[in-house]
């Protein structure tokens, strides 16, 4: 069991998670395109051998087999970076596993800007998008390891596709064993009066953070996160689109098609009102440290207190 | 299993070959009356979907859900027509059903299967490359869950181009999947041309074999040919097994094979008699 402030990351919850699910459902099986202990998909190896498929780097392979495992009633999650389950086989993953409504799960590992230093080509901006594209699909994006630990879980519970993105970085946990999470619920992180910030994944913390700066200059922040961009949690974006006159979408993807869209699409529709995006603006990545490049994108805490306060 | 053609019964070969040309016909009035549909590989896949949903793959229409039953992944999901003919034919839904409503909004039997929309239907398919990957998953799912079916792939010859199947038949290949059937409606063409010029796949025999496959060619309009290799390759316990079919594009109808034009071309009204006509079972 985690604590609030254990440190861990949600590659990590993730691995560890998949175990528990193996443990309560004989059905768990997890295939790996040679990245398992990156993505810590290779735990569950240690504990069930014989349900661990290696597939090699052959992402399109692993995804068309998970569809036929899951058509014959296995629960396969595949393994491997969020720049692979969104840009190479989105083929595959929309027509071989969400046409059919196969009862697939995808794992999109670093996510994001912390990838490793690997820069543009392993930081995945757009996965959210594509995966929020493909019909049927859920799509889970949790803000730290206890809440990776309960997306797993749902996710196995859930009769369906479903894609879970998780990172790289080491983070305290936020939540406590109160919390439930529910697929498809967004979460009140904290009740405020003078601006709605709204933010997915490990995003949450940088929102927490500036919400706590942003009180010490008497500005009560409101946060609410969407850990399901997909479905969207629709009334509670709309309560806090009726609230405040102005929102902030922070998230760890680009601008276009992920978060930020979500909701300025959703309050276009139900309630209109001013939406800033804190996101990447239409660019390739890069390599280096992690709070570096958040910095240099406009993302970090500063940013996010910036955007609050100059409206 | 013993003569040349494995001792396969002459009557049900001959009853069997009066179902594909039926089934051929089915073909080309479904696609003439939706104006739409791949007309050559619909007609060349038919003898090998007759042989197997009528003799090899274990199936009950009444029971499209039995547990027990083998599973078919058609690859070559543009073949949607030659699929439905031979399904209808075998009573998953009537033919008329499928002649009057193919390709139209709301029915059952859309250009490219649909799994949630046709019984008979194990996986949706079209997007070409995907479908070895399935049914290793399918094969491995089986194994490893129950219970024990076998498990065959359709694809086509021009689908050999796409990087994916070079993926599955190498994880295949490597892990000795058993209880996997695959194979290639090996008619030569593809949408714009020939196959050895659009993109060589030879040396295909060896090529295959090298991936660790055992490979087997056949021809691909020869029931009793078919029926006896298939069978065979199911007792196949040592890794997977591919067919090479030969066949011809559009075959059956003097004006349609081997015509690089007639891949998804739609038969006039006049082209339709006379296909008919000559598909007419003596």
């Amino acid at each position: 069991m985690m604590a609030i402030g254990d440190m861990i990351s949600c590659r990590e919850a993730f691995g560890k998670a998949l175990v528990e699910a193996g443990e309560r459902d004989p059905n768990v099986v997890v295939l790996d395109a040679d990245l398992g202990s990156s993505t810590q998909a290779a735990i569950f190896k240690d504990s069930f051998p014989e349900r661990f498929y290696q597939v090699g780097i052959a992402e399109q392979n692993m995804i068309g087999m998970a569809a036929g495992m899951a058509s014959v009633g296995l629960v396969p999650f595949t393994s491997t970076f969020a720049c692979f389950t969104g840009r190479r086989v989105a083929d595959q993953v929309s027509i071989s596993v969400a046409f059919p409504r196969f009862n697939v799960k995808l794992l999109g590992a670093y996510a994001g800007i912390p990838a490793g230093k690997t820069g543009a080509t392993h930081q995945a901006f757009e996965d959210l998008a594509i995966l929020r594209a493909i019909p049927d699909m859920v799509v889970i994006c949790p803000a730290d390891g206890a809440e990776t630990r309960q997306v797993v879980l749902a996710a196995v519970e859930f009769e369906g596709p479903v894609y879970i993105r998780s990172t790289r970085e080491v983070l305290p946990v936020l939540f406590d064993d109160d919390y439930k999470f529910e697929i498809g619920k967004a979460v009140t992180l904290r009740e405020g009066e003078d601006v709605g910030l709204i933010t997915t994944g490990i995003m949450a913390h940088k929102v927490l953070e500036a919400a706590d700066q942003l009180q010490t200059r008497g500005i009560s922040a409101h946060v609410l996160h969407l850990p399901t961009l997909k479905p969207l949690d629709v009334p509670a974006i709309i309560d806090v689109a009726q609230r405040f006159d102005w929102l902030i979408t922070v998230e760890n993807h680009g601008i276009i098609g992920g978060l930020g869209s979500a909701i300025a699409e959703t309050v276009t529709e139900h309630a209109p009102v001013r939406v800033h995006r804190i996101g990447i603006r239409d660019h390739f990545g890069e390599s280096g440290d992690d709070e570096a490049l958040f910095t240099k994108f406009g993302m970090n805490v500063e940013h996010i207190v910036a955007a609050a306060t100059a409206r | 299993m013993s003569s040349a053609n494995g001792g396969v019964d002459a009557a049900l070969v001959t009853r069997l070959e009066g179902i594909a040309a039926n089934a051929r016909q089915d073909i080309l009035r479904a696609i003439a009356n939706a104006g739409a549909g791949h007309t050559g590989g619909s007609l060349s896949v038919t003898d090998i979907l007759t042989a197997l949903y009528f003799r090899v793959l274990r199936n009950d229409p009444e029971r499209p859900d039995w547990p027990e039953r083998d599973r078919l992944v058609l690859s070559k999901g543009h073949a949607s027509a030659g699929f439905y003919a031979v399904l209808a034919a075998r009573g998953y839904f009537s033919r008329e059903e499928f002649v009057e409503n193919y390709d139209t909004v709301d029915s059952i039997f859309m250009g490219h299967p649909d799994r949630l929309k046709t019984p008979g239907v194990e996986t949706s398919t079209g997007s070409l490359g995907h479908g070895l990957s399935v049914a290793i998953g399918m094969a491995l799912g089986l194994k490893a869950k129950g219970p024990a079916a076998h498990v065959y792939a359709v694809l086509g010859d021009g689908e050999l181009d796409e990087g994916q199947v070079w993926e599955a038949l190498m994880y295949a290949g490597t892990h000795k999947v058993s209880g996997l059937t695959a194979i290639v409606d090996f008619n030569k063409l593809q949408l714009v041309g020939r196959v050895d010029e659009t993109m060589s796949l030879e040396p295909l025999v060896p090529k295959l074999q090298s991936f660790g496959w055992k490979v087997v060619e056949c021809d691909g309009h020869d029931i009793a040919e078919l029926i006896a290799v298939l069978e065979s390759a199911r007792e196949d316990a040592d890794g997977p097994v591919i067919v090479l079919a030969h066949t011809v594009k559009g075959k059956g109808v003097s004006f349609i094979e081997d015509q690089v034009a007639w891949h998804a071309r739609v038969p006039t009204p006049e082209e339709l008699q006379q296909g008919l006509a000559e598909l007419e079972v003596k």
